[in-house]
């Protein structure tokens, strides 16, 4: 019989409980606190699980010589900020070093990256989709644009001034509002769905 | 007066439970989100083709605010391995966190084991491919990009960065669907993406897979209470002009 299952739904839903009653009754805070504590420990432990998975990946691929260089690569940096920041500590020179001389020009550059193929990716909606909700967002990106600034150093005072607030301060304020009314709404029926066990993400 | 969120959680807990066990005759139909109509289509070609399809989970852990949205990207997980598990390049998912990557190998693990292939599972078809924003897209980007998965789902905490892999998906003549509750990217997978999912439609993605009753009954509850809302709304506004509030 597979004890197992059972056990792991009645420890979700407990400890489920227990975390939004600590937020309406003050006398289940402390547990509530503690309780987060120590879910924010096993994270940094499956933090640690996870960079385990991403080395064995890519071993694997060395060992199957399956794109290995790219996996070499990645294995040998890891292993060296690893070594670094356990020896060094996270706010040593070196560590500082390695983070604003490798990881932010390359994260950088991937923004730099995002930002063409963010512009290519609009310009192919606008060839492919064809519909009404299509033309609603090309005619507010065009209004945004024009009201956003001097266009060859003249200014179009219609849609800066009058055009582009409404459209950013009503019309997609709005809808903002509307989509993150849907977002929390979803937020909480699935919320609901692993309190009651109806959705059980943990394998049970 | 401000209803309490306890009896919000209650009336939201009721709804689902009535949802659950309501038959309701033949006019039980889901509202048409033709982004999961395609996703259904997809994963049924994906099994078809024997192409692979690659769940990408966020780099949200369980612990952050938006947590919920990649819990409903692992109820598509289990819903692709479901129906794929046993096919030649079977469905794999990517995570930018370490709690994730655990319930998406649990997820994976417990789907396996019900439909009784349980050798054929292994860690690796649950992946952390990076534990920052942009170095989970560029350690995901690879496998996209080489067509080896041929279909691409984005269910979880992203940020504009779930453009590169929309790209991606488009360059290798793949497909794409994407959701997330930060508004930001879901103008950018609005551009990027071949399908996108905005607002509540995130959460909708099990009731069209058919995972279970629940999952439908929550999307009912959602739309009864967007309704309940829409009204509120349209009173609060109203009231005033009628000489209801001071």
């Amino acid at each position: 019989m597979n004890l197992r299952a059972p056990l792991s739904t009645a420890v979700a839903i407990g400890f489920g409980l227990l975390v939004l009653l600590g937020i309406f009754i003050p006398d289940l805070a402390d547990l509530r606190n503690r309780i987060l504590t120590w879910a924010m420990l096993l994270a940094a432990m499956a933090l640690l699980l996870g960079l385990l998975n991403l080395f064995q990946v890519h071993y694997q691929r060395i060992r199957a010589k399956e794109k290995s260089v790219y996996s070499l690569v990645l294995i040998v940096a890891m292993v060296i900020t690893f070594a670094l920041t356990l020896l060094q500590g996270s706010d040593s020179a070196s560590a500082e070093w390695v983070f604003n001389y490798i990881v932010v020009p390359i994260e950088t550059s991937l923004m730099a990256v995002l930002a063409i193929s963010l512009t290519l990716a609009a310009a192919r909606t606008f060839q492919h989709r064809t519909d009404l909700m299509n033309l609603v967002f090309i005619g507010t990106l065009l209004v945004l644009l024009l009201g956003a600034g001097p266009l060859f150093g003249m200014e179009l005072p219609y849609f800066t001034g009058v055009l582009s607030p409404y459209i950013n301060n009503v019309l997609a304020l709005g809808a903002m509002r509307g989509l993150l009314m849907g977002v929390a709404l979803g937020t909480i029926t699935t919320g609901v769905r692993i309190l009651i066990g109806a959705d059980r993400p943990y394998g049970a | 007066m401000m209803p309490s969120p306890l009896a919000i959680l209650a009336l939201v807990v009721a709804l689902m439970l009535l949802f659950s066990v309501w038959k309701g005759g033949k006019r039980r139909t889901l509202r048409n989100i033709p982004a999961l109509q395609r996703l259904q289509r997809s994963i049924e070609l994906s099994v078809e083709d024997g192409s692979r399809l690659q769940v990408n989970l966020g780099h949200g852990g369980i612990l952050s605010t938006h947590s919920a949205a990649a819990l409903a990207g692992l109820t598509l997980l289990q819903q692709v391995a479901e129906v794929a598990a046993d096919s030649d390049l079977p469905p794999v998912a990517t995570s930018g966190e370490g709690t994730l990557m655990l319930l998406a190998q649990d997820t994976l693990r417990s789907t396996y084991r019900r439909i009784g292939i349980a050798d054929q599972f292994n860690l690796h078809l649950a992946q952390t491919t990076g534990t920052t924003p942009f170095a989970y897209a560029a350690g995901t980007l690879p496998s996209v990009l080489d067509r080896t998965a041929l279909s691409t789902a984005m269910l979880g905490e992203f940020g504009p960065e779930a453009g590169l892999i929309a790209d991606a998906a488009h360059r290798s003549e793949g497909f794409s669907i994407g959701g997330s509750p930060s508004l930001s990217t879901q103008a950018v997978l609005f551009a990027a993406a071949h399908e996108p999912l905005l607002g509540e439609e995130l959460y909708a993605a099990g009731a069209y897979t058919k995972a279970s009753k629940m999952h439908e009954a929550s999307l009912r509850t959602q739309d009864v209470l967007r309704w309940v809302l829409i009204l509120l709304l349209l009173f609060t506004a109203i009231s005033p002009l009628l000489g209801g509030s001071e």
